[in-house]
C-alpha cells in the first residue's frame, strides 16, 4: 500500500492552520503575526486569547528584567497514577509540546522599574491543572516576596487542581493560601490577576485571595464547573455565567481590564501596592519601592532600602528568554476543577464491606510529627 | 480467556485489580451510608453539652453546616462540622450537607471566636463538596472556601480535624485544615468525586470505582500519603452499625490530641502547623530547564532524559522517591 505524503501547499480554500487563527468569537481568520503583535487579541472582536506563560511575562514586564526561578522542579508520581495513560506519560507529553516542566513558570522581575515576585501559570500544560510544582512555585513567589518585601503577582490560567495528584493537589490550596496569610501579616501586596479559565481549586485558593483582583474580559471564572452546575442544579444559568463581568459584578473582581491595558493598570497598582517598610522600632512606614536588583534578591527582611525612585522609562516588550510553548490544545484531559457531585439523593443500602476483626487502637501515621 | 481479560465474563472470578477496585468503592458506599452518625450524632455520643450556634452574620444560617460550643471531658470547645440529613425531608433541609458560602462564613465567625476564646477548635468533616450552583458562585464559594482555608492556617489555637465521611474536595478541606487530621476508617478524601474523575478522565462516569482506586481516596491510603495523621477504627460493619460504639472510640483520640496539642505554645502551633501542609506534595527538581534540551536530539532521546530518574538530583521534600508504588514521605519538622 502507497503511502500518502501530508501535502504542504495549501489548497486554494484552505487557511494553512500555522498562518492563520480563527476567531472563536467572530469567526474572522486572523493572520496569527498580527494575532501575537496585538498580544492575541482579535482585532475584530476583543476575544481574548490564551498565553503561553512566556509570552504573559514577556507583556507584562520590562523588557529583559526575568530572571526564572525553580525552573527544574518536576512533578513525580505519588499515586502511581494511571487512567487511560500513565500520569508520568501525560506529562512527558505535555513537556514536549510545551517546553516547561509544568504549569507555572516563577521568578523576579520589574515593572516600569518596580520589583515583583511573580508567578504565571501556562494552561496548554495539562489545562494548566495544579499539582505540587504549581502549588510550590506559587508558594515559594509568595514566601521571596514576603522575605524580599516586594509585591507578589499571580497570573492565573487552570482548570483547577490536578486529578492525578490526588489529595496531594488538593493540599496545594492550604500550602498557597498558608503563604498569602503570612504575606498579608507582613503587609506585602499581592495582586492577582485571572485570565481565561481560573476555576475550581486555583480559583478557590490563591485566585481569589489577591489584595486586588484583576481580570481579563470574558475569562472563565468560577468554582464549579459550569457543565456540572448546569447539569446537576435543574435551573437556567443566569446569562454571562461565571465569566469575569459577572464575577465583577458580584464582587469578587476589582476591575475587568483589557489585554492591551493590563501591563499599564499594574503599573498604575504597584505604587499603591507597596509593601509596608519596617522601621527600626518595628512599626511601619511608608514604602517606597525599590528597583534595585541586588537589594531585591539580597533577601533581606529587615533590610530597608531608602528612598529610591523607579529609575529606568519604561521599556517596550521584547522577546525575551523564557521559552515559548507550543499553542495549547489539550483541555479535555486537563484536570478540571474539583468539583462537587450531583445534588441528588443518594439512597444508600449500606450493604456492608469486609468485616474483619479489628484493634480498637487507632493506627498512626510513622511520619507523624511528635512536636 | 479473552473475555475475561476483556472482563466480559462476570462469573469468573474477578481478577486482582477488579477486587482493590470492589473493597475501595465499599468504602465510598459506606463513607456515604445515609445512616452514617453526623457532626450532631457524634458530638452527642461524645459531649457532655452541646450548645449550637447560628448564622453568617451576613447571609443566613445555613444548616449544611453546624457550629458551637461542647464540653468533651471537661474540654470546652469549638466545633465545627457538615451534617447531612438522616432522611430525605432532612436532606432538603440540609441541602445534603453541600454547603452555601455563608455556611462557610459562619464556620469561620465561630473559629475566630474560638481563638479569641481561647477554646481549641474540633472539626467534623463529611460533604460531597461545597454547594455547586448559581447561588453559591454569586455569593463567592471560591471566596469562602479559600478564606476559611487561610484563616485555619494561622489561628493561634489548637485545631483538630476529622474527616468522618465523605471528603469531597475544596469543599470539605474549607474546615479540615488542622494540626492533626484524624480519619475514621472507612472515611474517603479526593480532590473531586470519584464520578467526577470519571468522567473526565475516563468520559464516562461508570468508571467511578476505577477512579475511586486511582486515587488513593481511603483513610488507609490518605494515612500513607502523609494527608491523614490518624485513622480510628470503625465498629462492626462500620460507623453506621454502631454509632454510639463510635463516639466511644473517637471520644479518647480527639481528647488525646487536644491535651497534646494544648502544651503548645501558639507560636509553636501555628510553625508546626505551617509546616505540616508546606511539605505536602511530591516533586524533585532536575538540573536543566526542559527549554534546554538540543532541538537536534530526536524525540525518543528527549523522554527518555526527561524521564531518566538519574537525572533527577534527589527528592525534595520526597528524599529519592521516584518509585511509582511508593507514597511520599512526610519531612520531619
Ligand atoms: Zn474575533
Amino acid at each position: 500500500m502507497p503511502i500518502k505524503l501530508p501535502s504542504f501547499r495549501p489548497r486554494k480554500d484552505a487557511y494553512p492552520p500555522d498562518l492563520w487563527t480563527k476567531c472563536p468569537s467572530c469567526s474572522e481568520m486572523l493572520f496569527n503575526k498580527q494575532l501575537d503583535k496585538a498580544d492575541r487579541v482579535c482585532p475584530t472582536c476583543g476575544h481574548h486569547f490564551r498565553l503561553s506563560a512566556g509570552a504573559r511575562l514577556e507583556s507584562l514586564l520590562d523588557r529583559d528584567s526575568f530572571r526564572e526561578l525553580d525552573a527544574g522542579l518536576q512533578s513525580l508520581d505519588p499515586l502511581g497514577f494511571v487512567d487511560q495513560k500513565p500520569y508520568p506519560d501525560r506529562i512527558a507529553a505535555a513537556q514536549l509540546a510545551t517546553g516547561l516542566r509544568d504549569a507555572a513558570v516563577r521568578g523576579v522581575g520589574t515593572i516600569e522599574g518596580r520589583p515583583v515576585s511573580i508567578c504565571v501559570m501556562d494552561f496548554g500544560f495539562m489545562g494548566g491543572s495544579m499539582g505540587a510544582v504549581v502549588g510550590e512555585k506559587v508558594t515559594r513567589a509568595a514566601e521571596q516576596a514576603l522575605v524580599a518585601r516586594m509585591p507578589l503577582i499571580v497570573v492565573s490560567a487552570s482548570g483547577g487542581a490536578r486529578m492525578q495528584e490526588g489529595t496531594l493537589a488538593l493540599m496545594q490550596l492550604a500550602k498557597t493560601c498558608a503563604a498569602l496569610e503570612r504575606l498579608r501579616a507582613a503587609r506585602v501586596p499581592y495582586l492577582s490577576i485571572m485570565s481565561d479559565p481560573t476555576t475550581g481549586g486555583v480559583f478557590a485558593s490563591y485566585a481569589v485571595l489577591g489584595d486586588v483582583n484583576l481580570a481579563e474580559p470574558n475569562a472563565l471564572i468560577g468554582f464549579a464547573g459550569a457543565r456540572v452546575t448546569a447539569g446537576t442544579i435543574a435551573q437556567e444559568l443566569p446569562a454571562g455565567f461565571q465569566r469575569a463581568e459577572f464575577l465583577y459584578e458580584h464582587g469578587f473582581i476589582d476591575r475587568v481590564v483589557h489585554r492591551r491595558e493590563l501591563r499599564h493598570e499594574v503599573a498604575l497598582l504597584l505604587r499603591y501596592l507597596a509593601p509596608a517598610v519596617l522601621d527600626t522600632n518595628g512599626t511601619t512606614a511608608e514604602a517606597r519601592p525599590a528597583f534595585d536588583p541586588i537589594g531585591f534578591l539580597s533577601s533581606l527582611a529587615e533590610r530597608v532600602v531608602p528612598d529610591l525612585a523607579p529609575a529606568e522609562p519604561p521599556a517596550p516588550a521584547e522577546p525575551m528568554a523564557a521559552p515559548e510553548p507550543a499553542a495549547p490544545a489539550e483541555p479535555a484531559e486537563s484536570a478540571t476543577a474539583a468539583m462537587p457531585e450531583p445534588a441528588t439523593a443518594r439512597t444508600d443500602a449500606g450493604d456492608p464491606a469486609e468485616p474483619e476483626p479489628e484493634p480498637v487502637s487507632a493506627r498512626r501515621a510513622p511520619e507523624a510529627s511528635d512536636g | 480467556m479473552v473475555d475475561r481479560l476483556l472482563g466480559r465474563n462476570r462469573e469468573a472470578p474477578p481478577d486482582a485489580p477488579v477486587d482493590a477496585r470492589t473493597a475501595v468503592w465499599n468504602r465510598v458506599q459506606l463513607a456515604r451510608n445515609i445512616r452514617r452518625p453526623r457532626t450532631l450524632e457524634l458530638l452527642g455520643g461524645m459531649a457532655d453539652e452541646i450548645i449550637e450556634l447560628h448564622g453568617d452574620r451576613g447571609f443566613g444560617d445555613d444548616a449544611a453546616i453546624v457550629a458551637g460550643f461542647a464540653r468533651l471531658d471537661g474540654h470546652r470547645i469549638a466545633f465545627v462540622g457538615q451534617q447531612k440529613g438522616a432522611d430525605t425531608e432532612e436532606n432538603i433541609r440540609r441541602n445534603f450537607g453541600m454547603p452555601h458560602p455563608e455556611g462557610y462564613r459562619k464556620a469561620m465567625r465561630v473559629m475566630e471566636l474560638a481563638e479569641r476564646l481561647g477554646l481549641p477548635i474540633v472539626t467534623f468533616v463529611d460533604v460531597p463538596g461545597a454547594h455547586p450552583g448559581p447561588e453559591s458562585e454569586e455569593r463567592g464559594i471560591a471566596d469562602a472556601i479559600a478564606r476559611s482555608v487561610g484563616l485555619m492556617s494561622r489561628l493561634r489555637t489548637p485545631i483538630v480535624a476529622v474527616i468522618t465521611g465523605e471528603g469531597g474536595s475544596g469543599g470539605a478541606l474549607a474546615i479540615a485544615v488542622g494540626d492533626v487530621v484524624i480519619a475514621l476508617e472507612n472515611a474517603v478524601y479526593s480532590v473531586i468525586s470519584p464520578e467526577g474523575c470519571a468522567s473526565i478522565l475516563w468520559r464516562t462516569a461508570d468508571e467511578a470505582a476505577t477512579a475511586a482506586l486511582a486515587m488513593r481516596m481511603t483513610a488507609d491510603d490518605q494515612l500513607a500519603l502523609g494527608v491523614v495523621d490518624i485513622v480510628v477504627p470503625e465498629p462492626g460493619e462500620g460507623a453506621h452499625a454502631d454509632p454510639e460504639e463510635m463516639a466511644r472510640r473517637l471520644r479518647p483520640v480527639i481528647v488525646g490530641e487536644l491535651e497534646r496539642l494544648g502544651r503548645m505554645t501558639p507560636d509553636e502551633l501555628v510553625d508546626a502547623r505551617y509546616r505540616r501542609y508546606r511539605v505536602l506534595g511530591a516533586y524533585t527538581e532536575v538540573a536543566a530547564p526542559a527549554a534546554a534540551v538540543p532541538p537536534t536530539r530526536g524525540l525518543g532521546d528527549r523522554l527518555r532524559e526527561l524521564l531518566d530518574p538519574t537525572r533527577w538530583s534527589g527528592g525534595n521534600p520526597i528524599p529519592g522517591s521516584s518509585r511509582r508504588d511508593e507514597p511520599p514521605a512526610r519531612e520531619e519538622v
